[in-house]
Protein backbone atom coordinates (compact mmCIF):
# COMPACT_ATOMS: atom_id res chain seq x y z
CA UNK A 1 0.00 0.00 0.00
CA UNK A 2 1.42 3.55 -1.13
CA UNK A 3 1.65 6.59 1.30
CA UNK A 4 -0.44 8.05 -1.46
CA UNK A 5 -2.94 5.48 -2.10
CA UNK A 6 -3.38 5.97 1.37
CA UNK A 7 -4.10 9.21 1.62
CA UNK A 8 -6.35 9.68 -1.18
CA UNK A 9 -8.66 7.04 -0.22
CA UNK A 10 -9.25 8.88 3.36
CA UNK A 11 -9.48 12.50 1.88
CA UNK A 12 -12.05 11.00 -0.37
CA UNK A 13 -13.90 8.91 2.59
CA UNK A 14 -14.74 12.10 4.12
CA UNK A 15 -17.48 14.05 2.70
CA UNK A 16 -16.19 17.66 3.13
CA UNK A 17 -19.20 19.14 1.78
CA UNK A 18 -21.97 18.32 3.95
CA UNK A 19 -22.65 19.35 7.43
CA UNK A 20 -21.54 17.68 10.33
CA UNK A 21 -21.35 18.49 14.29
CA UNK A 22 -20.54 17.67 17.00
CA UNK A 23 -21.49 14.07 18.97
CA UNK A 24 -23.96 15.41 21.50
CA UNK A 25 -22.14 13.16 24.09
CA UNK A 26 -18.72 14.51 23.27
CA UNK A 27 -17.28 17.11 25.54
CA UNK A 28 -14.34 19.69 23.81
CA UNK A 29 -11.83 20.91 26.36
CA UNK A 30 -9.53 23.89 24.42
CA UNK A 31 -5.54 23.04 25.64
CA UNK A 32 -2.75 25.61 24.54
CA UNK A 33 -1.87 23.51 21.62
CA UNK A 34 -5.29 22.19 20.80
CA UNK A 35 -7.84 20.95 22.45
CA UNK A 36 -9.04 17.58 23.72
CA UNK A 37 -12.34 15.34 23.04
CA UNK A 38 -13.86 13.00 25.21
CA UNK A 39 -17.28 10.65 24.09
CA UNK A 40 -18.80 10.47 27.78
CA UNK A 41 -20.65 7.21 25.64
CA UNK A 42 -17.63 5.29 23.71
CA UNK A 43 -15.53 6.73 26.63
CA UNK A 44 -12.74 7.79 23.92
CA UNK A 45 -10.36 10.93 24.40
CA UNK A 46 -8.93 12.05 21.18
CA UNK A 47 -6.08 14.53 21.07
CA UNK A 48 -6.63 17.69 18.46
CA UNK A 49 -3.23 18.92 18.03
CA UNK A 50 -4.21 22.18 16.42
CA UNK A 51 -5.98 24.83 17.26
CA UNK A 52 -7.78 25.75 13.86
CA UNK A 53 -8.78 21.95 14.25
CA UNK A 54 -10.90 23.29 17.52
CA UNK A 55 -12.31 25.81 15.77
CA UNK A 56 -13.04 24.03 12.78
CA UNK A 57 -14.55 21.56 15.04
CA UNK A 58 -16.08 23.75 17.38
CA UNK A 59 -17.98 25.83 14.36
CA UNK A 60 -19.18 22.30 12.42
CA UNK A 61 -22.97 22.59 13.49
CA UNK A 62 -23.20 26.34 12.47
CA UNK A 63 -21.41 26.40 9.22
CA UNK A 64 -23.39 24.79 5.79
CA UNK A 65 -20.64 22.07 5.45
CA UNK A 66 -17.13 20.95 7.06
CA UNK A 67 -15.67 22.99 4.43
CA UNK A 68 -16.89 26.26 4.86
CA UNK A 69 -15.77 25.75 8.41
CA UNK A 70 -12.35 24.80 6.96
CA UNK A 71 -12.46 27.92 5.52
CA UNK A 72 -14.11 30.23 7.86
CA UNK A 73 -10.82 28.92 10.50
CA UNK A 74 -8.66 30.59 7.71
CA UNK A 75 -7.37 27.39 6.54
CA UNK A 76 -5.79 27.31 3.11
CA UNK A 77 -6.54 24.69 0.16
CA UNK A 78 -3.07 23.16 0.62
CA UNK A 79 -4.44 22.13 4.34
CA UNK A 80 -7.35 20.40 3.16
CA UNK A 81 -6.01 17.38 2.98
CA UNK A 82 -4.90 17.06 6.34
CA UNK A 83 -8.33 18.70 7.67
CA UNK A 84 -9.76 16.36 6.10
CA UNK A 85 -8.08 12.67 6.90
CA UNK A 86 -8.64 14.33 10.66
CA UNK A 87 -12.77 14.67 10.42
CA UNK A 88 -12.62 11.80 8.59
CA UNK A 89 -10.44 10.13 12.26
CA UNK A 90 -13.08 11.96 14.01
CA UNK A 91 -15.95 10.69 12.44
CA UNK A 92 -14.75 6.89 12.68
CA UNK A 93 -14.85 7.44 16.15
CA UNK A 94 -17.68 9.15 16.33
CA UNK A 95 -16.94 12.18 18.14
CA UNK A 96 -18.82 14.08 15.16
CA UNK A 97 -21.54 12.91 13.30
CA UNK A 98 -23.75 14.04 9.99
CA UNK A 99 -26.39 16.85 10.51
CA UNK A 100 -29.35 15.08 9.43
CA UNK A 101 -30.86 18.70 7.84
CA UNK B 1 2.15 6.13 15.90
CA UNK B 2 5.76 6.41 17.15
CA UNK B 3 6.50 9.32 14.93
CA UNK B 4 3.44 11.32 16.09
CA UNK B 5 4.20 9.89 19.77
CA UNK B 6 7.01 11.88 21.17
CA UNK B 7 5.24 15.63 20.49
CA UNK B 8 2.21 14.69 22.23
CA UNK B 9 3.80 13.14 25.11
CA UNK B 10 5.94 16.56 25.13
CA UNK B 11 3.09 18.26 25.26
CA UNK B 12 1.77 16.72 28.16
CA UNK B 13 4.76 16.55 29.86
CA UNK B 14 4.26 20.40 30.27
CA UNK B 15 0.69 20.20 31.70
CA UNK B 16 -2.75 20.69 30.75
CA UNK B 17 -5.43 23.00 31.43
CA UNK B 18 -6.94 20.63 34.04
CA UNK B 19 -6.32 16.82 34.87
CA UNK B 20 -7.68 14.78 32.06
CA UNK B 21 -8.63 12.40 35.03
CA UNK B 22 -7.95 12.03 38.42
CA UNK B 23 -7.59 9.92 41.62
CA UNK B 24 -10.03 10.97 44.67
CA UNK B 25 -9.70 8.86 48.12
CA UNK B 26 -13.04 9.44 49.21
CA UNK B 27 -12.24 8.28 52.91
CA UNK B 28 -9.36 6.33 54.93
CA UNK B 29 -11.82 4.07 56.77
CA UNK B 30 -11.62 0.72 55.21
CA UNK B 31 -12.97 -2.73 56.13
CA UNK B 32 -9.74 -4.53 55.14
CA UNK B 33 -6.11 -4.00 56.15
CA UNK B 34 -4.08 -4.91 52.69
CA UNK B 35 -0.44 -5.11 53.32
CA UNK B 36 0.27 -3.30 50.50
CA UNK B 37 -2.20 -0.82 50.79
CA UNK B 38 -0.65 2.69 48.98
CA UNK B 39 -2.65 4.91 51.40
CA UNK B 40 -2.36 2.70 54.22
CA UNK B 41 -5.85 3.19 55.16
CA UNK B 42 -7.65 1.72 57.65
CA UNK B 43 -9.54 4.76 60.28
CA UNK B 44 -11.48 7.55 59.26
CA UNK B 45 -9.46 10.85 59.42
CA UNK B 46 -11.97 13.01 61.45
CA UNK B 47 -11.12 15.96 59.21
CA UNK B 48 -12.97 14.31 55.84
CA UNK B 49 -14.24 16.59 53.45
CA UNK B 50 -18.08 17.06 54.22
CA UNK B 51 -20.46 16.03 51.83
CA UNK B 52 -20.74 19.70 50.88
CA UNK B 53 -17.52 20.26 50.34
CA UNK B 54 -17.56 17.32 48.22
CA UNK B 55 -20.03 18.33 45.57
CA UNK B 56 -18.37 21.69 45.76
CA UNK B 57 -15.09 19.96 44.61
CA UNK B 58 -17.21 18.49 42.20
CA UNK B 59 -18.63 21.44 40.98
CA UNK B 60 -14.82 22.47 40.50
CA UNK B 61 -14.50 19.42 38.33
CA UNK B 62 -17.20 20.46 36.41
CA UNK B 63 -16.29 23.27 35.32
CA UNK B 64 -12.39 22.92 34.48
CA UNK B 65 -14.06 19.72 32.78
CA UNK B 66 -12.27 17.15 34.22
CA UNK B 67 -13.90 14.61 32.48
CA UNK B 68 -13.19 11.37 34.26
CA UNK B 69 -12.75 10.89 38.67
CA UNK B 70 -11.11 7.42 39.96
CA UNK B 71 -12.89 7.26 43.20
CA UNK B 72 -11.15 5.41 45.64
CA UNK B 73 -9.74 4.96 49.47
CA UNK B 74 -9.79 3.57 51.56
CA UNK B 75 -12.96 2.26 51.10
CA UNK B 76 -15.10 4.66 49.39
CA UNK B 77 -18.48 2.79 49.73
CA UNK B 78 -18.29 2.93 53.39
CA UNK B 79 -19.16 6.37 53.44
CA UNK B 80 -22.67 6.63 53.93
CA UNK B 81 -22.91 9.60 51.46
CA UNK B 82 -21.10 7.76 48.65
CA UNK B 83 -23.98 6.78 46.56
CA UNK B 84 -25.14 10.24 46.60
CA UNK B 85 -22.07 11.74 45.73
CA UNK B 86 -21.80 9.20 43.19
CA UNK B 87 -25.11 10.72 41.19
CA UNK B 88 -24.40 14.09 41.58
CA UNK B 89 -20.58 13.79 39.83
CA UNK B 90 -22.53 11.83 36.97
CA UNK B 91 -25.16 14.66 37.06
CA UNK B 92 -22.59 17.42 36.83
CA UNK B 93 -20.74 15.75 33.78
CA UNK B 94 -17.82 14.07 35.78
CA UNK B 95 -17.80 9.98 34.59
CA UNK B 96 -16.84 7.88 37.63
CA UNK B 97 -14.94 4.86 37.90
CA UNK B 98 -14.73 3.78 41.66
CA UNK B 99 -12.78 1.45 42.82
CA UNK B 100 -14.04 -0.81 45.99
CA UNK B 101 -12.98 -4.23 47.42
CA UNK B 102 -16.77 -5.20 46.76
CA UNK B 103 -17.66 -5.30 50.45
CA UNK B 104 -21.40 -3.20 49.66
CA UNK B 105 -21.89 -4.47 45.99
CA UNK B 106 -25.07 -6.55 46.81
CA UNK B 107 -27.45 -7.50 44.02
CA UNK B 108 -29.58 -4.37 44.58
CA UNK B 109 -26.63 -2.52 44.29
CA UNK B 110 -25.86 -3.91 41.72
CA UNK B 111 -28.60 -3.32 39.99
CA UNK B 112 -28.49 0.33 40.32
CA UNK B 113 -25.19 0.38 38.78
CA UNK B 114 -25.89 -1.62 35.89
CA UNK B 115 -28.33 1.41 35.45
CA UNK B 116 -26.52 4.21 35.17
CA UNK B 117 -24.90 5.86 32.93
CA UNK B 118 -20.96 7.18 33.19
CA UNK B 119 -20.44 4.74 36.38
CA UNK B 120 -18.01 2.23 36.16
CA UNK B 121 -16.84 0.00 38.75
CA UNK B 122 -13.48 -1.66 39.48
CA UNK B 123 -13.13 -4.80 42.23
CA UNK B 124 -10.02 -4.88 43.65
CA UNK B 125 -8.41 -9.02 43.03
CA UNK B 126 -5.10 -9.56 43.89
CA UNK B 127 -4.47 -13.53 43.56
CA UNK B 128 -6.60 -15.67 41.38
CA UNK B 129 -6.93 -18.07 44.48
CA UNK B 130 -8.10 -17.53 47.77
CA UNK B 131 -4.77 -18.64 49.29
CA UNK B 132 -2.98 -16.15 47.41
CA UNK B 133 -5.50 -13.47 47.35
CA UNK B 134 -6.01 -13.41 51.39
CA UNK B 135 -2.33 -13.64 51.96
CA UNK B 136 -2.52 -9.94 50.82
CA UNK B 137 -6.21 -8.44 51.35
CA UNK B 138 -7.08 -10.56 54.25
CA UNK B 139 -8.97 -13.88 55.13
CA UNK B 140 -12.69 -13.68 53.59
CA UNK B 141 -11.71 -11.22 50.49
CA UNK B 142 -11.14 -13.46 47.77
CA UNK B 143 -15.18 -14.02 48.36
CA UNK B 144 -16.41 -11.33 48.90
CA UNK B 145 -14.55 -10.12 45.61
CA UNK B 146 -16.17 -12.97 43.93
CA UNK B 147 -19.87 -12.65 45.25
CA UNK B 148 -19.81 -8.57 43.92
CA UNK B 149 -18.55 -9.74 40.83
CA UNK B 150 -21.20 -12.61 40.35
CA UNK B 151 -23.70 -10.16 41.31
CA UNK B 152 -22.34 -7.25 39.08
CA UNK B 153 -22.69 -10.05 36.46
CA UNK B 154 -25.96 -11.32 37.30
CA UNK B 155 -27.62 -7.57 37.15
CA UNK B 156 -26.27 -6.82 33.51
CA UNK B 157 -23.17 -4.76 34.21
CA UNK B 158 -20.87 -6.26 31.20
CA UNK B 159 -17.03 -4.66 31.31
CA UNK B 160 -16.68 -3.62 35.07
CA UNK B 161 -13.14 -3.72 35.46
CA UNK B 162 -11.13 -6.32 37.86
CA UNK B 163 -8.11 -4.69 39.17
CA UNK B 164 -4.66 -6.83 40.06
CA UNK B 165 -1.49 -5.38 41.91
CA UNK B 166 1.16 -7.97 40.45
CA UNK B 167 3.08 -9.32 42.71
CA UNK B 168 5.67 -11.86 43.16
CA UNK B 169 3.17 -14.32 43.76
CA UNK B 170 0.69 -13.85 41.15
CA UNK B 171 2.91 -12.92 38.15
CA UNK B 172 2.03 -16.84 37.10
CA UNK B 173 -1.27 -16.33 37.21
CA UNK B 174 -1.95 -13.89 35.04
CA UNK B 175 -4.03 -16.59 32.39
CA UNK B 176 -6.10 -17.61 35.75
CA UNK B 177 -7.13 -13.56 36.00
CA UNK B 178 -7.79 -13.22 32.53
CA UNK B 179 -10.01 -16.55 32.83
CA UNK B 180 -12.01 -14.75 35.82
CA UNK B 181 -12.38 -11.71 34.10
CA UNK B 182 -13.73 -13.39 31.37
CA UNK B 183 -15.90 -15.69 33.68
CA UNK B 184 -17.87 -12.43 34.63
CA UNK B 185 -18.30 -10.46 31.72
CA UNK B 186 -15.32 -8.17 33.33
CA UNK B 187 -12.51 -6.74 31.53
CA UNK B 188 -9.16 -7.38 33.02
CA UNK B 189 -6.63 -4.72 34.69
CA UNK B 190 -3.46 -5.35 36.11
CA UNK B 191 -1.29 -2.82 37.72
CA UNK B 192 2.62 -1.93 39.09
CA UNK B 193 2.68 -2.75 42.93
CA UNK B 194 4.71 0.66 44.47
CA UNK B 195 6.74 0.86 47.47
CA UNK B 196 4.15 3.59 48.55
CA UNK B 197 1.98 3.28 52.18
CA UNK B 198 1.88 -0.02 53.93
CA UNK B 199 3.80 -1.10 50.38
CA UNK B 200 6.83 0.16 51.98
CA UNK B 201 6.75 -2.45 54.44
CA UNK B 202 6.49 -5.37 51.78
CA UNK B 203 8.27 -3.87 48.97
CA UNK B 204 11.07 -6.21 49.10
CA UNK B 205 9.17 -9.58 49.50
CA UNK B 206 6.11 -8.66 47.34
CA UNK B 207 7.26 -7.08 44.21
CA UNK B 208 8.35 -8.94 41.16
CA UNK B 209 11.93 -10.50 40.49
CA UNK B 210 13.77 -9.34 37.62
CA UNK B 211 12.80 -12.66 35.50
CA UNK B 212 9.13 -12.10 36.50
CA UNK B 213 8.99 -8.69 35.30
CA UNK B 214 10.20 -9.97 31.26
CA UNK B 215 7.60 -12.55 32.13
CA UNK B 216 5.05 -9.89 32.86
CA UNK B 217 6.15 -7.88 30.03
CA UNK B 218 5.77 -10.71 27.33
CA UNK B 219 2.60 -11.60 28.44
CA UNK B 220 1.54 -8.00 28.03
CA UNK B 221 2.84 -7.98 24.40
CA UNK B 222 1.40 -11.30 23.85
CA UNK B 223 -1.55 -11.56 24.99
CA UNK B 224 -2.67 -8.64 26.58
CA UNK B 225 -4.36 -6.85 23.96
CA UNK B 226 -7.62 -6.37 25.80
CA UNK B 227 -5.95 -5.89 29.55
CA UNK B 228 -5.49 -2.65 30.63
CA UNK B 229 -2.81 -1.27 32.96
CA UNK B 230 -2.86 2.13 33.43
CA UNK B 231 0.09 2.60 31.84
CA UNK B 232 1.97 1.98 35.11
CA UNK B 233 4.63 -0.32 33.43
CA UNK B 234 6.26 2.36 31.51
CA UNK B 235 9.80 1.17 33.14
CA UNK B 236 9.18 -1.73 31.09
CA UNK B 237 9.36 -0.22 27.61
CA UNK B 238 12.89 -0.41 28.23
CA UNK B 239 12.99 -3.98 27.42
CA UNK B 240 12.00 -2.44 23.91
CA UNK B 241 8.79 -1.48 22.46
CA UNK B 242 6.57 0.17 24.66
CA UNK B 243 3.16 -0.80 26.04
CA UNK B 244 0.05 1.11 24.86
CA UNK B 245 -0.58 3.86 26.79
CA UNK B 246 1.38 7.42 27.01
CA UNK B 247 4.10 5.74 28.69
CA UNK B 248 5.29 8.78 31.01
CA UNK B 249 4.76 9.59 34.71
CA UNK B 250 1.50 11.56 34.72
CA UNK B 251 1.78 13.25 38.46
CA UNK B 252 0.71 16.73 38.33
CA UNK B 253 0.37 16.64 34.35
CA UNK B 254 -2.47 15.02 33.20
CA UNK B 255 -3.17 13.22 36.57
CA UNK B 256 -3.43 13.87 40.09
CA UNK B 257 -4.99 12.81 43.54
CA UNK B 258 -7.61 14.56 46.24
CA UNK B 259 -7.28 12.85 49.18
CA UNK B 260 -10.18 12.55 51.89
CA UNK B 261 -8.94 15.50 53.99
CA UNK B 262 -8.53 17.53 50.62
CA UNK B 263 -4.74 17.50 50.35
CA UNK B 264 -3.44 17.12 46.44
CA UNK B 265 -0.71 15.47 45.84
CA UNK B 266 0.58 14.66 42.06
CA UNK B 267 0.03 11.25 42.81
CA UNK B 268 -1.89 8.71 44.60
CA UNK B 269 1.65 6.89 44.65
CA UNK B 270 3.22 9.54 46.33
CA UNK B 271 1.01 10.67 49.92
CA UNK B 272 4.04 12.63 51.04
CA UNK B 273 4.36 15.87 51.88
CA UNK B 274 7.03 16.29 49.55
CA UNK B 275 4.82 15.53 46.33
CA UNK B 276 1.64 18.00 48.35
CA UNK B 277 0.50 20.39 46.12
CA UNK B 278 -2.34 22.20 48.14
CA UNK B 279 -5.30 21.68 49.69
CA UNK B 280 -8.99 22.40 48.12
CA UNK B 281 -9.95 24.08 51.42
CA UNK B 282 -7.93 26.93 50.60
CA UNK B 283 -8.65 29.87 48.74
CA UNK B 284 -8.89 28.92 44.73
CA UNK B 285 -9.82 25.33 45.26
CA UNK B 286 -8.81 22.83 43.34
CA UNK B 287 -8.60 24.71 40.17
CA UNK B 288 -5.70 27.38 41.75
CA UNK B 289 -3.65 24.48 43.22
CA UNK B 290 -3.78 22.59 39.85
CA UNK B 291 -3.15 25.74 37.61
CA UNK B 292 -0.20 27.35 40.27
CA UNK B 293 1.40 25.31 42.60
CA UNK B 294 4.60 25.31 43.24
CA UNK B 295 4.88 21.67 43.11
CA UNK B 296 3.05 20.82 39.65
CA UNK B 297 4.60 23.68 38.34
CA UNK B 298 8.09 22.37 38.48
CA UNK B 299 6.93 18.79 37.38
CA UNK B 300 5.68 20.69 34.50
CA UNK B 301 9.31 22.28 33.74
CA UNK B 302 11.42 20.25 31.47
CA UNK B 303 13.48 18.21 33.41
CA UNK B 304 16.90 16.07 32.28
CA UNK B 305 17.19 12.84 32.60
CA UNK B 306 19.93 13.47 35.22
CA UNK B 307 22.18 9.89 36.16
CA UNK B 308 19.78 8.17 33.22
CA UNK B 309 19.96 10.52 30.27
CA UNK B 310 22.83 8.76 28.81
CA UNK B 311 21.48 5.25 29.18
CA UNK B 312 19.71 4.47 25.28
CA UNK B 313 16.88 3.02 27.22
CA UNK B 314 15.75 6.72 28.48
CA UNK B 315 13.76 7.64 25.83
CA UNK B 316 11.68 5.01 26.15
CA UNK B 317 11.71 4.81 29.81
CA UNK B 318 11.41 8.20 31.06
CA UNK B 319 13.78 7.42 34.17
CA UNK B 320 10.36 5.16 35.72
CA UNK B 321 8.67 6.34 38.59
CA UNK B 322 8.91 9.09 40.57
CA UNK B 323 7.12 7.41 43.70
CA UNK B 324 8.54 3.89 42.90
CA UNK B 325 11.90 6.22 43.86
CA UNK B 326 11.03 7.92 46.30
CA UNK B 327 10.08 5.50 49.09
CA UNK B 328 12.95 3.07 48.10
CA UNK B 329 15.50 6.38 48.91
CA UNK B 330 16.72 6.60 45.52
CA UNK B 331 17.32 9.91 44.08
CA UNK B 332 14.22 11.38 41.64
CA UNK B 333 16.97 12.10 38.92
CA UNK B 334 18.49 8.04 38.65
CA UNK B 335 16.68 5.00 37.71
CA UNK B 336 13.63 3.50 39.11
CA UNK B 337 14.43 0.40 41.73
CA UNK B 338 13.13 -2.11 39.30
CA UNK B 339 14.88 -0.72 35.81
CA UNK B 340 15.06 -3.23 33.50
CA UNK B 341 18.47 -3.17 32.79
CA UNK B 342 19.66 -3.60 36.66
CA UNK B 343 20.79 0.13 37.25
CA UNK B 344 18.05 0.31 40.06
CA UNK B 345 19.03 -2.61 42.08
CA UNK B 346 22.71 -1.50 41.59
CA UNK B 347 21.70 2.53 43.39
CA UNK B 348 19.97 0.59 45.86
CA UNK B 349 22.66 -1.52 46.94
CA UNK B 350 24.71 1.55 46.85
CA UNK B 351 22.72 3.78 48.80
CA UNK B 352 22.80 4.30 52.21
CA UNK B 353 19.65 2.10 53.35
CA UNK B 354 17.45 5.51 54.65
CA UNK B 355 14.00 5.82 53.22
CA UNK B 356 11.01 8.09 53.57
CA UNK B 357 8.45 7.34 56.00
CA UNK B 358 4.77 7.96 54.49
CA UNK B 359 3.21 11.39 55.97
CA UNK B 360 0.47 9.91 57.37
CA UNK B 361 -0.55 6.57 58.26
CA UNK B 362 -4.80 6.02 58.65
CA UNK B 363 -3.74 2.28 59.48
CA UNK B 364 -6.38 0.02 61.86
CA UNK B 365 -4.48 -0.16 65.40
CA UNK B 366 -4.22 -3.34 66.99
CA UNK B 367 -4.95 -5.24 63.74
CA UNK B 368 -2.01 -6.19 62.17
CA UNK B 369 -2.24 -6.53 57.72
CA UNK B 370 -1.65 -10.11 57.91
CA UNK B 371 1.61 -11.01 56.83
CA UNK B 372 2.63 -12.62 53.22
CA UNK B 373 3.57 -16.25 54.33
CA UNK B 374 4.08 -17.33 50.32
CA UNK B 375 6.93 -18.09 48.40
CA UNK B 376 10.50 -18.10 49.43
CA UNK B 377 12.48 -15.78 51.87
CA UNK B 378 14.36 -12.68 49.60
CA UNK B 379 17.54 -13.60 48.09
CA UNK B 380 20.83 -13.08 50.12
CA UNK B 381 22.38 -9.97 49.91
CA UNK B 382 18.60 -8.22 49.48
CA UNK B 383 18.51 -4.92 50.69
CA UNK B 384 16.68 -5.10 54.31
CA UNK B 385 13.62 -3.74 54.45
CA UNK B 386 13.03 0.49 55.56
CA UNK B 387 13.50 -0.12 59.42
CA UNK B 388 12.54 3.00 60.43
CA UNK B 389 8.86 2.89 59.98
CA UNK B 390 6.50 1.45 62.85
CA UNK B 391 5.48 -1.41 61.62
CA UNK B 392 1.20 -0.82 61.49
CA UNK B 393 -0.58 -1.74 64.57
CA UNK B 394 2.37 -0.23 66.89
CA UNK B 395 1.14 2.06 69.24
CA UNK B 396 3.47 5.12 67.79
CA UNK B 397 1.30 7.81 68.00
CA UNK B 398 0.97 7.61 64.07
CA UNK B 399 -2.00 8.94 61.89
CA UNK B 400 -3.12 12.63 62.89
CA UNK B 401 0.03 13.07 65.15
CA UNK B 402 2.33 15.99 63.83
CA UNK B 403 -0.44 17.91 62.82
CA UNK B 404 -0.33 20.60 64.98
CA UNK B 405 -3.48 20.46 67.50
CA UNK B 406 -5.75 17.87 66.04
CA UNK B 407 -7.30 15.15 68.27
CA UNK B 408 -7.44 12.05 66.95
CA UNK B 409 -10.71 10.92 67.68
CA UNK B 410 -10.42 8.37 64.80
CA UNK B 411 -12.00 5.28 66.40
CA UNK B 412 -10.68 1.48 65.38
CA UNK B 413 -13.98 -0.21 65.73
CA UNK B 414 -16.00 1.14 63.06
CA UNK B 415 -14.88 3.36 60.30
CA UNK B 416 -18.10 5.44 60.83
CA UNK B 417 -18.22 6.27 64.27
CA UNK B 418 -18.02 9.85 64.78
CA UNK B 419 -18.93 11.29 61.25
CA UNK B 420 -20.02 14.15 61.29
CA UNK B 421 -20.92 15.92 57.92
CA UNK B 422 -22.82 18.41 58.82
CA UNK B 423 -20.14 19.99 61.07
CA UNK B 424 -17.37 22.89 59.84
CA UNK B 425 -13.99 21.17 59.66
CA UNK B 426 -11.64 20.75 61.88
CA UNK B 427 -8.98 23.54 60.84
CA UNK B 428 -5.31 22.70 60.65
CA UNK C 1 5.37 -23.83 -12.31
CA UNK C 2 4.63 -21.04 -14.57
CA UNK C 3 5.17 -17.28 -13.64
CA UNK C 4 1.48 -16.79 -14.16
CA UNK C 5 -2.08 -18.72 -15.42
CA UNK C 6 -1.56 -16.42 -18.44
CA UNK C 7 1.50 -18.67 -20.10
CA UNK C 8 -0.73 -21.82 -20.61
CA UNK C 9 -3.32 -20.61 -22.39
CA UNK C 10 -4.47 -19.15 -25.81
CA UNK C 11 -4.70 -15.54 -26.30
CA UNK C 12 -8.13 -14.62 -25.80
CA UNK C 13 -8.76 -16.26 -22.66
CA UNK C 14 -5.48 -15.24 -21.48
CA UNK C 15 -6.21 -11.55 -21.65
CA UNK C 16 -9.53 -11.90 -20.06
CA UNK C 17 -7.61 -14.01 -17.04
CA UNK C 18 -5.24 -11.35 -16.98
CA UNK C 19 -7.54 -8.27 -16.93
CA UNK C 20 -9.69 -10.70 -14.19
CA UNK C 21 -6.39 -10.82 -12.29
CA UNK C 22 -5.77 -7.58 -12.42
CA UNK C 23 -9.63 -6.52 -10.89
CA UNK C 24 -8.82 -8.97 -8.17
CA UNK C 25 -5.30 -7.58 -7.16
CA UNK C 26 -6.97 -4.08 -7.24
CA UNK C 27 -10.05 -5.35 -5.18
CA UNK C 28 -7.37 -6.92 -2.79
CA UNK C 29 -5.40 -3.34 -2.20
CA UNK C 30 -8.63 -1.88 -1.90
CA UNK C 31 -9.82 -4.10 0.55
CA UNK C 32 -6.23 -4.18 2.34
CA UNK C 33 -6.03 -0.39 2.33
CA UNK C 34 -9.74 -0.49 4.26
CA UNK C 35 -8.69 -3.19 6.59
CA UNK C 36 -5.71 -1.50 8.33
CA UNK C 37 -6.59 2.23 7.67
CA UNK C 38 -5.39 4.70 9.22
CA UNK C 39 -1.74 3.44 9.28
CA UNK C 40 -0.49 6.03 11.88
CA UNK C 41 3.24 5.52 10.83
CA UNK C 42 2.34 5.98 7.21
CA UNK C 43 0.37 9.40 7.85
CA UNK C 44 2.29 10.34 10.91
CA UNK C 45 4.01 13.44 9.43
CA UNK C 46 0.57 15.07 9.29
CA UNK C 47 -1.45 13.41 12.15
CA UNK C 48 -3.64 16.30 13.20
CA UNK C 49 -5.80 14.29 15.69
CA UNK C 50 -4.68 11.16 17.98
CA UNK C 51 -6.47 8.55 19.90
CA UNK C 52 -5.56 8.11 23.81
CA UNK C 53 -6.84 5.64 26.28
CA UNK C 54 -8.39 7.45 29.03
CA UNK C 55 -7.28 4.18 30.86
CA UNK C 56 -3.96 4.68 29.97
CA UNK C 57 -2.31 7.65 31.96
CA UNK C 58 -0.39 6.20 34.87
CA UNK C 59 -1.17 7.75 38.61
CA UNK C 60 -4.76 6.45 39.08
CA UNK C 61 -6.39 3.85 40.20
Amino acid sequence: MSTSAARAWQETAFDLDAGWQLHPQVSVRPERFGALLYHFGTRRLSFLKTRALLTVVSSLSSQPSARAACQAAGLAESDLPAYSRALATLAAGRMICPRKD
Amino acid sequence: MTAAAPSLVQEFRHGLAAPICLTWELTYACNLSCVHCLSSSGRRDPRELSTQECKRVIDELERMQVFYVNIGGGEPTVRADFWELLDYATAHHVGVKFSTNGVKITPEIAARLAASDYVDVQISLDGATAEVNDAVRGPGSYATALRAMQHLADAGFAGFKISVVMTRHNVDQLDAFRAIADRFGAQLRITRLRPSGRGADVWDELHPTAAQQRQLYDWLVARGESVLTGDSFFHLAGFGEGLPGLNMCGAGRVVCLIDPVGDVYACPFAIHDAFLAGNVRAPGGFARVWRSSELFTSLRTEQSGGACASCSAYDACQGGCMAAKFFTGLPLDGPDPECVRGFGEQALAASAGEVPRPSGDHSHRGRRPVPVRIGPRPAAGARPAAGARPAAGAPDGAGTAGRAGVPDRACDQSPLAGFRPDLPPVPR
Amino acid sequence: MPESATELLDPPAAEELAAAEELAAAEELAAAEVATLPAADVLADDLLVEEISIDGMCGVY
